[in-house]
């Protein structure tokens, strides 16, 4: 029997399909909101404008947004957990985080209305991999402080599909899941979506026995390569959720089924492109780091927020009838962020747990790959060089502090490997500290 | 009433026991026992030389992570039973031994055993309490 192919179809044609000119009348409309919410309710914010000297009314239209003071992931550190708020902390719902450069977490707030939107925006990608009502949706991200599970289930819902909160882990059970409940869509990192296809095999079953039609792959950056993988393992268009905790979550843009890029859901984030040495807004076209300002949230707006992922941004129309921006493929990042099983890892982070354990030196390198699909972290730290070891014992006590250490600060398990003292090379002025070897 | 021991770490790749081996060597630096700790990753090289103190400075310069243990020493006949008498005693007062070796010098009718035990200090009192022949630096 012919098995279904995905078809996607316009959510929201209202938004999603406007007139350039509307959209920017709608956005600036937007942004004169966003700008005097955070003004009135958000003290960093008000700090950084009046640094500027710089007034709410100055802001009119989408034009002047480059007037506007950026935001970093360090602004919100400093402010932990609560300080970019600027809605009273009784009208938030909901609070995520992730990772920060040195342990601490960035946080999310949301107000009810912050889910509408985010549930909204999700449905939007979702109807682009043809998820309808009659859809069964298995959501294998993560559920949790991190936005991808949660963040594909009120997508899902939103659209009114059978949403299957499977969470991740335990991939002979995901794929049960799979072909027993009949489900028509994944959503899941992209390495974890080739590294069930390759374990169908291998746990005996057929993907001639599954159902699926369509998936939204995102949280971790991924090629045209690892899509034909997908796609050839598990018989389904393969396409790219982008998003970020700051900012949403999952869904700020999401590809449509012409595979050239994801539409930025234009009416709730305006975005940028800048050149990340001299902060200056690049025309569409150029590489450059990917810059969101939050226009309709009301619980932790954000302006001018730098995402640190380099990219390009396109305005011509799209073949599907979408008017929106769309977002290419994401090639690399502005800072050191590593990107590890959807999990964000700062090589700061890594290093400060390192500094807690006894025993070891800060000389270390981090070595990413990918085996089988799936991303492993190595670290190969040097010993100290004054320790004395004389007992087998007296490493694996050491080896086994830096892992829980480390995994206590990066919510990840990596490998460790203790060398000895004086191995690891030195280099001169900037220290190269990750190798990843994990394909382009 | 101890003797002195050398401990060196070494991750598990070749080349590495040949490089101290050398250093050593070049120096004139003899070797009276040398024993391997060996898992996947690491091994750990511990290791009596005639000289220790020359031994340890060298292998300091040479970056490599070497630190300096304490062990027992007893002294008993090379015959059936011997080993198995000595621990007989330790086991007899629940006294843990961590590892032991134990070599026979040419020319001497008796072997050596050296052990690394937590509880040093119990373990002498144990073993001179039954007549147990310790080694000092010096015997080696």
């Amino acid at each position: 029997m012919e098995k279904e192919k995905a078809k996607g179809y316009i959510y929201n044609p209202e938004y999603e399909c406007m007139s350039r000119g509307e959209m920017e009348n709608l956005q600036s409309e937007r942004l004169r909101k966003t700008v005097k919410r955070v003004y009135e309710n958000c003290a960093p914010y008000r700090a950084k404008m009046d640094e500027m000297k710089l007034k709410p009314s100055d802001i009119r239209s989408v034009a002047d947004l480059s007037k506007l003071p950026f935001t970093v992931k360090h602004d919100l550190r400093e402010n932990y957990p609560f300080g970019f708020y600027s809605s009273p902390k009784s009208d938030i719902v909901e609070v995520h985080a992730s990772s920060g450069t040195t342990g601490k977490l960035t946080v999310v707030g949301y107000t009810q209305n912050d889910i509408d939107v985010w549930s909204e925006i999700v449905a939007r990608g979702l109807a682009m991999a043809g998820v309808t009502k009659d859809s069964t949706v298995h959501v294998a991200y993560g559920y949790g402080l991190f936005t991808g599970g949660l963040g594909a289930h009120y997508g899902a819902q939103k659209i009114g599909a059978s949403t299957v909160p499977a969470s991740s882990g335990n991939t002979i059970r995901q794929l049960t899941l799979l072909r027993d409940f009949g489900a028509t869509h994944l959503c899941c990192t992209p390495s974890y979506a080739i590294f069930l296809g390759t374990e169908i095999k291998n746990a005996g079953m057929n993907i001639e026995d599954f159902s699926l039609q369509g998936g939204c792959f995102g949280a971790e950056p991924w090629t045209e390569n690892m899509r034909k993988e997908i796609e050839r393992l598990l018989h389904i268009d393969a396409l790219d959720i982008y998003g970020l905790s700051e900012i949403c979550g999952p869904g700020v843009a999401t590809e449509c089924l012409q595979k050239n890029g994801a539409h930025v859901q234009e009416d709730h984030f305006i975005p940028e492109i800048i050149d990340p040495e001299t902060l200056e807004p690049l025309p569409f076209g150029s590489e450059g780091e990917l810059v969101f300002t939050t226009i309709t949230k009301t619980g932790q707006p954000l302006i001018r927020y730098r995402t640190r992922d380099l990219c390009t941004l396109n305005a011509e129309k799209c073949a599907c009838g979408r008017t929106t921006v769309r977002m290419g493929r994401v090639k690399g990042r502005s800072d050191d962020m590593l990107i590890i099983r959807g999990v964000n890892v700062f090589p700061s982070q890594i290093e400060a747990a390192i500094m807690n354990v006894k025993g070891v030196s800060p000389h270390y390198m981090i070595y990413v790959d990918r085996v089988n699909n799936l991303d492993v972290i190595e670290i190969q730290i040097e010993l100290d060089a004054d320790i004395t070891l004389d007992k087998v014992k007296d490493v694996e006590i050491i080896k086994k502090k830096v892992e829980t250490e480390v995994n206590s600060y990066i919510g990840l398990s990596a490998r460790i490997k203790l060398c000895e003292s004086g191995t690891i090379a030195r280099s001169e002025g900037k220290a190269v500290r990750v190798i990843d070897k994990r394909n382009k | 009433m101890l003797v002195k021991q050398l401990s060196v770490f070494m991750e598990n790749r070749p080349g590495r026991l040949f490089k101290l081996t050398n250093a050593l060597g070049k120096e004139g630096i003899d070797f009276v026992t040398l024993s391997i700790a060996d898992t996947k990753d690491f091994g750990i090289v511990r290791f009596i030389a005639r000289d220790n103190e020359k031994a340890y400075e060298v292998l300091k310069r040479e970056g490599f992570t070497v630190g300096q243990t304490e062990l027992i020493g007893v002294e008993v006949d090379d015959k059936p039973n011997a080993l198995a008498s000595v621990i007989g005693i330790l086991d007899e007062h629940n006294i843990n031994i961590e590892y032991l070796y134990s070599f026979v010098l040419t020319n001497h009718n008796s072997a050596k055993i050296l052990m690394r035990i937590e509880n040093t200090e119990e373990a002498i009192k144990v073993l001179e309490n039954e007549g147990i022949k310790l080694l000092s630096e010096k015997i080696l």
